[in-house]
């Protein structure tokens, strides 16, 4: 029986972050579940105490909405179907500052209408999760069909340009693991963290160990203090974040959609508005090495790398193992959190590569991030799929050049 | 207890910022002379204001303040409300704002979500430049109406009220009773709408010759009331959600339902399996079935259904993948076994049919025969099954039964015993399988 080992990698370095590889083999009294990933990340909410959510249906995400309309009261929190997107994101936004820990999940038609409010979330620094099941694009494109089109989208989706975190799950347990994990990263950045994740991760049954799912620890909330003067935006570094104070709470609390200054008033003072502009960019880009994640599978003397996210890089996972099996030299890179781009890593993986390969079911977004981090010489291969069918192995290894 | 509040406005900042004539400054005057009436604890209250002038109302006040986007204002207050009920939410918007978050409004009516929406009403965009709104009147003059209004204009109140607000005024600026309205409208439990109409002294008065008297006799002219035109008493949403949920306090969440491996599987290889059949004839259930029949001997699984948006109608396939070790891709680009049970799933897998090959294996409903495939054909005779021919909800059990006794892929006792593990339909279900094994060619 052969053992495959997933190290995660953080800054160029295997390490983890609580989870550090996954051992793809049964043991004798394994547990094991047969599972999707909506019910995954429903789980993974309910664990990181999410008690408020808000949605709209829309295929393939209303298999979330729904569970969580059933799951959540069963753990005192809230969840309800709104008129629209709209409110789906006004409500969870609302519940958030008073002190709610919120999810909403949608998919790429969702997305859009989501789009003014996630810049509202961004300027007003409110600590939510955005479910995307990304299904195949553009407008209303194909509901029930896979996709990965909304890759850019997600982090260039709202006015300004803001930085937002994407997390992206490969499979059934990281919808889970993400799941813990972008809540986390909510809680610790203040700002929206999407789950790019797709129609056949969510809906497909997967059979999974139950001892992959990994539960992150749970961040406590560390408000402002009780006691004394509270600012709502007052800091003390230029990337730092604001401990918050809900409403109802022992402290005023004064939220704007509009730039602000440190107690929450409109201004226009161009000092004030740079240094919160920059705040919002520099408290997520300064800290991508605590928000980086990959998934490495790493070959000596390989000269050929396949980098994958999201459903692809199960088919990239299995087209190494294809290839090994000829004796090629191969390695691979799964990109789990694609925003803010984990550049170490990507640049680590590539040392000594020749030709990088970069699958995915869109026209080839995140493989302008792989380009612009190659060094020259690097052939850099796309292969992309935008028929809502699913990559396969043999495609990344005939196109790649590796049969 | 809390010392007396004279006024919940911050001093400091007045006076107010709005032109002069302006309704905004009264208005914000009266909804502070209320919550003095009210005595209301600052930090329970959120005043949650939209875009326009009106949203520049929140800044005056010592509560809690929520600025938010053009028209949502009514979502966020929803959300903070239904958060936690003991919160008094008062949300401040123009007629604009009633124009882009309308279905806001009317889905805040609906539920009588216990928020009270002030209205600044002064049927035009004051902040973008006098352009015309939902409430300006036929003819009414803007800067994007220059030769009048031809729009008839939202009667909010009506619209409201009809949808399920608890309370609904309508009045001027000019009413010295509108803190005692206001009032009212903050102490009711559900949704309240108070339509203050106003002068808009930048634009619509100069554009339309408005003023105080004509603004009082419009509202007579058009026949509409004034005051506290309607009040009804259904539950307030927040409270209503809890109650309806209360009975599902404690229960576990999603409990998962593990396999263990209890038999053994002699499969070697991977194998895909796609079932096809018709809408409403249990096919993905059953394929879930045989999928943990398949873990429970050691085998990974994975299922993929396929069907059209209209559930009751049309095709109805499972992808089923089984494989001794770990499945990463989840794509069959060709089935190892088919099962065709309906014409409806016939019709969806042609293609795979003229693909399959000689070492492939199709479970075919004979009615459905004869059809283009090199594959080992086995057709299955229903209508030789008795009383199994008129459930038809149960021929994918007995197809897959047969498919177990055909192919050995798994024991079809780890197929029983999943049936058996189920609440509903175990002895129909466990009959089938047993009938199955019988099928004949």
């Amino acid at each position: 029986m052969s053992v495959y080992r997933h190290d995660y990698l953080h800054n160029g370095k295997r390490t983890g972050f609580g989870y550090t590889c996954q051992i793809r083999v049964w043991l004798e009294d394994a547990m094991r579940e047969l599972i999707n990933g909506a019910q995954a990340i429903v789980r993974g909410a309910i664990h990181s105490g999410c008690n408020f959510f808000a949605g709209y249906p829309i295929t393939p995400a209303t298999d979330i909405l729904l569970y969580m309309i059933r799951e959540l009261p069963k753990v005192g929190g809230i969840a309800i179907q709104a008129e629209d997107e709209i409110a789906s994101m006004g409500f969870c936004i609302g519940a958030a500052m008073t002190g709610k820990r919120v999810m909403t999940a949608t998919s790429g038609p969702g997305i859009s209408l989501y789009s003014e409010n996630i810049g509202l979330a961004i300027m007003g620094e409110v600590p939510m999760v955005i479910v995307d099941v990304q299904r195949m694009g553009p407008a209303t494109g194909g509901a029930t069909t896979v996709g990965q089109g909304d890759i850019q989208f997600l982090r260039w989706g709202t006015s300004g340009g803001y930085p937002v975190i994407v997390l992206s799950p490969t499979n059934v347990p990281e919808c889970y693991n993400l799941t813990c994990r972008a809540f986390d990263l909510a809680e610790r950045f203040r700002v929206p963290v999407f789950l790019a994740t797709d129609k056949e991760t969510v809906l497909t049954l997967a059979t999974v160990d139950v001892e992959e799912f990994i539960p992150y620890p749970v961040r406590d909330r560390i408000g402002a203090p009780l006691d004394g003067e509270f600012v709502p935006y007052r800091v003390t570094t230029p990337d730092e974040v604001p401990l918050m104070s809900p409403y109802g709470g022992e402290h005023i609390l004064r939220f704007t959609t509009s730039t602000h200054d440190e107690s929450g008033q409109l201004t226009k003072d161009p000092e004030k508005v740079r240094k919160l502009n920059e705040r919002l960019a520099a408290k997520v880009e300064a800290h991508v090495d605590e928000i980086s994640m990959v998934k490495a599978d790493m070959q000596t003397e390989a000269n050929i790398l396949i980098i994958g996210h999201g459903v692809v890089g199960r088919s990239v996972e299995e087209a190494v193992i294809q290839a090994r099996k000829k004796g090629k030299k191969v390695s691979a890179l799964s990109i789990l959190s694609l925003w803010p781009v984990p550049e170490k890593a990507i640049k680590a993986a590539m040392q000594g590569i020749h030709k990088v390969i970069v699958p995915e079911l869109n026209l080839g977004q995140y493989r302008l991030e792989v380009e612009r981090l190659a060094a020259d010489g690097i052939e850099i291969i796309g292969v992309n799929r935008v028929d809502g069918e699913l990559i396969s192995p043999e495609e990344i290894l005939a196109q790649g050049g590796l049969l | 207890m809390m010392d007396q509040v004279t006024t919940y406005l911050d001093k400091t900042l007045l006076p107010y910022f709005f032109c002069p004539g302006c309704g905004h400054g009264t208005i914000t005057d009266h909804l502070n002379a209320a919550m003095v009436m009210l005595q209301l604890d600052p930090r329970k209250v959120i005043i949650v204001t939209d875009i326009g002038c009106s949203g520049l109302a929140d800044k005056y006040f010592i509560t809690n303040a929520f600025h938010g986007l053009h028209g949502r204002s009514v979502t966020y207050a929803t959300g903070i409300k239904l958060a936690n009920p003991e919160l008094k939410v008062i949300v401040l918007m123009g007629d604009g704002g009633c124009g882009i978050g309308g279905h806001h409004l009317i889905n805040a009516a609906r539920r009588n979500i216990g928020v009270t929406v002030v209205v600044f009403n002064n049927f035009n965009y004051g902040m973008t430049g006098g352009e015309h709104s939902v409430t300006t009147p036929v003819g009414g003059v803007t800067n994007s109406t220059p030769f009048g209004q031809l729009e008839h204009p939202m009667d909010i109140c009506q619209t409201l009220a009809v949808n399920g607000a608890s309370f609904v005024a309508r009045t001027t600026s000019f009413n010295k009773g509108l803190p005692e309205i206001l009032a009212s409208a903050i102490q009711n439990d559900g949704f309240s709408l108070v339509d203050i109409w106003e002068l808009c002294t930048a634009y619509y008065v100069p554009n339309n010759r408005l003023s105080k008297s004509v603004l009082e006799n419009s509202l007579a002219d058009q026949n509409l009331a004034t005051g506290i035109i309607h009040r009804s008493s259904s539950p307030e949403y927040s409270q209503a959600y809890r109650q309806s949920v209360a009975g599902e306090a404690g229960k576990s969440p999603m409990p998962a339902r593990t396999i263990q491996q209890k038999y053994h599987s002699n499969l070697d290889k991977r194998l895909g399996i796609i079932v096809a059949g018709a809408a409403g004839k249990k096919i993905n259930s059953a394929a879930t079935l045989f999928c943990r029949g398949a873990v429970q001997s050691g085998l990974y699984a994975t299922q993929r259904n396929d069907y059209p948006v209209t559930v009751k109608s049309g095709h109805s396939i499972s992808e089923v993948i089984l494989d001794p070790a770990a499945i990463r891709y989840t794509g069959i680009r060709k089935p190892d076994v088919l099962v065709v049970l309906f014409k409806e799933g016939l019709n969806s897998v042609r293609g795979q049919l003229s693909a399959m090959n000689e070492m492939d294996t199709l479970i075919i409903n004979s009615d459905l025969l004869p059809v283009q495939t090199k594959a080992r054909q086995i057709g299955v005779d229903f209508k030789q099954t008795g009383r199994w021919y008129n459930k038809k909800e149960y021929w994918t059990i007995m197809a897959l039964a047969k498919l177990l006794c055909e192919m050995s892929i798994f024991p079809l006792e780890s197929f029983r015993e999943v049936v058996k593990g189920r609440s509903e339909f175990v002895e129909e279900n466990l009959a089938a399988i047993e009938a199955g094994e019988k099928l004949e060619q």
